[in-house]
């Protein structure tokens, strides 16, 4: 892998800002609480995985970014949440804005049932764009950029729903790239795939992390660890609220975990 | 040798299975049994003249073509005035109406509505359209009437098919900025648009077939020629039919039958199109 070596180096260059943070945050649904006090700095233009056994909250806390929790009824968020300098959870933030801003992939591939230009055109024709010049324009960059134009650039017209797994969640990323957010989320994308399309959008994540930011949730170990740079372990208290054990550079993490129990994890002790 | 003779398991499943194709049967054999019946006593009053001919001495001779128009018009009428309530209440009550009590106590209604009496519609139609609203005994108050009652069909069938849109689709197109109406617009509604149009013409098709809501608000016997505006009277196969077989003395059985014929080709045919455009819906959007 030539091309993510270079663009490991390349990432060395890159400055150390915060991009998003959460500021002692807490999770209810309801009267329960999903997640407990989490503080954590998710670096600009790198990957960070948030790794943690099932039912520790990771989607939880993922959807925070995006205010996808708002979805479901009697979700309510104490802290703060913050993107660049603004709190997303503040009285006056546009969602529709926000999520512009912060796209999402999700773990079962979800192309619309549509056509695989209209697909990806979606995003962009909602928000205004309707040059059938420059959408088309749009369209072949994101499915470049995902790193899918060329199995797809001769069936552009046809039903995304032919496609193949991992083809449609590379599809579900170029959907996301058109609407050019500064961040993605990733909720386990690669679950339902096999091995093969697993490592292309590993791959493809590597070569986007050098302009996005990325965070992603998944419960495999070797992806974190072959993926990201940063990563952040939960786990449940007894009350089964997720709580954030620990947080560091990745190699760190998975060679010298700080923490017992992220030790214990990694290890296959439990979970 | 026991495993070589039948096993009381085996019976059990032998005779479930009697059971379910006999069930089949009590449903399909009377229906199949009604169709041919009146397809066999009805086939000699067709003719041109009867499908395209004005009605003439009290019925007995002449068409039924009025009747057919009217019933069409009344369809028409139904669907215009109906689909648009029934499709809009069924994306707010399942988008954006809040799970409360007065929600639940409007599904409920709206369960009810489908099981009150047609004739109780009628008299409806009757104090609110035909005399407080003054349409008087017309087509218009006719379709009013029998859109009320498809209402009940047309929002329940709205609202499952929006209910059915899987969770994915929504987030999906949420998740790129999307307005919650946009979504609807340009993901929920064209997934859940083979159900609506399903309901819609299934609500049509009862709608054609319906005699006594229209009794009492607008349906004439005879009429020299087609109602001319929405405001006139109108003639309905079914209720042509009614008067036809109960209060015609002398009338021909053919005739009665035909017109039973003709009737039942209307709904049945309303009834095939909409699971025709169910399918090419479908294959059209989900096709590769």
């Amino acid at each position: 892998m030539n091309m993510n070596h270079a663009l490991l180096n390349n990432r060395a260059a890159h400055n150390n800002e915060t991009k998003l943070k959460t500021e002692q945050v807490s999770l209810f649904y309801g009267t329960f609480q999903a997640l407990r006090n989490i503080s954590l700095d998710i670096r600009e233009k790198a990957i960070t995985a948030i790794i943690g056994p099932s039912g520790c909250g990771k989607s939880s806390f993922l959807r925070l970014f995006n205010r996808m929790n708002d979805l479901i009824i009697g979700a309510r968020v104490d802290g703060r949440v913050v993107i660049d300098d603004t709190n997303i959870y503040d009285r006056d933030i546009d969602v529709v804005e926000l999520r512009k801003r912060v796209g999402m992939v999700f773990q079962k591939p979800n192309p619309f049932p549509m056509s695989v230009l209209e697909n990806v055109a979606f995003g962009p024709r909602r928000h205004g764009k309707k040059n059938r010049h420059e959408l088309e324009g749009i369209v072949e960059r994101s499915l470049r950029q995902a790193a899918l134009w060329d199995e797809v650039k001769d069936k552009l017209g046809q039903s995304a729903l032919a496609l193949s797994g991992g083809q449609q969640q590379r599809l579900c990323i170029a959907r996301v790239l058109a609407v050019e957010p500064e961040v993605i989320l990733m909720d386990e994308p690669c679950s339902a795939l096999d091995p093969i399309a697993t490592l292309r959008i590993e791959d493809l994540m590597r070569s986007l992390s050098s302009d996005y930011t990325i965070v992603i949730v998944t419960h495999n170990m070797q992806q974190a660890a072959r993926v990201s740079d940063m990563a952040a372990f939960l786990m449940m208290e007894k009350d089964r609220a997720g709580i954030l054990v620990e947080y560091g550079p990745t190699s760190q993490i998975f060679t010298n975990p700080q923490d017992k129990r992220t030790e214990d994890y990694i290890t296959g002790r439990f979970g | 040798m026991a495993a070589l003779t039948i096993s009381r398991r085996e019976l059990t499943q032998r005779t479930a299975f009697s059971l379910l194709v006999l069930a089949t049967a009590i449903v399909t054999v009377p229906v199949l049994f009604i169709i041919i019946y009146i397809v066999v006593n009805g086939a000699g009053a067709l003719s041109w003249e009867f499908l395209t001919q004005a009605p003439s001495q009290a019925g007995k001779a002449g068409g039924i073509f009025p009747a057919i128009v009217g019933t069409f018009y009344l369809m028409l009428g139904t669907i215009i005035f109906s689909l648009p309530v029934g499709v809009l209440a069924g994306i707010y009550l399942t988008e954006y109406a809040r799970a409360n009590w007065l929600t639940r106590l409007i599904n409920m209604a709206i369960l009810n509505l489908a099981g009150v009496p047609s004739i109780v519609y009628g008299l409806f139609g009757l104090g609110l359209f035909v005399l407080a609203m003054k349409f008087g005994m017309s087509l218009l108050a006719a379709s009013l009437t029998l859109a009320c009652q498809a209402l009940a069909m047309t929002i329940t069938t709205s609202r499952e098919a929006v209910i059915a849109v899987p969770r994915e689709y929504r987030e999906g197109s949420l998740a790129i900025g999307t307005t919650k109406w946009q979504t609807i617009r340009h993901v929920i509604l064209p997934q859940a648009l083979p159900g609506v149009i399903t309901g819609a013409i299934l609500a049509m098709s009862r709608a054609a077939g319906e005699t006594a809501p229209i009794l009492v608000v607008g349906a004439a016997f005879i009429l020299p020629g087609l109602p001319t505006s929405p405001f006139d009277q109108f003639m309905a196969l079914p209720y042509h039919l009614y008067t036809a077989a109960a209060h015609v003395p002398g009338m021909s059985k053919v005739t009665i039958w035909g017109i039973a014929l003709v009737l039942l080709v209307v709904v049945l045919s309303f009834n095939s199109l909409a699971v025709f455009i169910r399918i090419r819906v479908r294959q059209r959007r989900f096709g590769s």
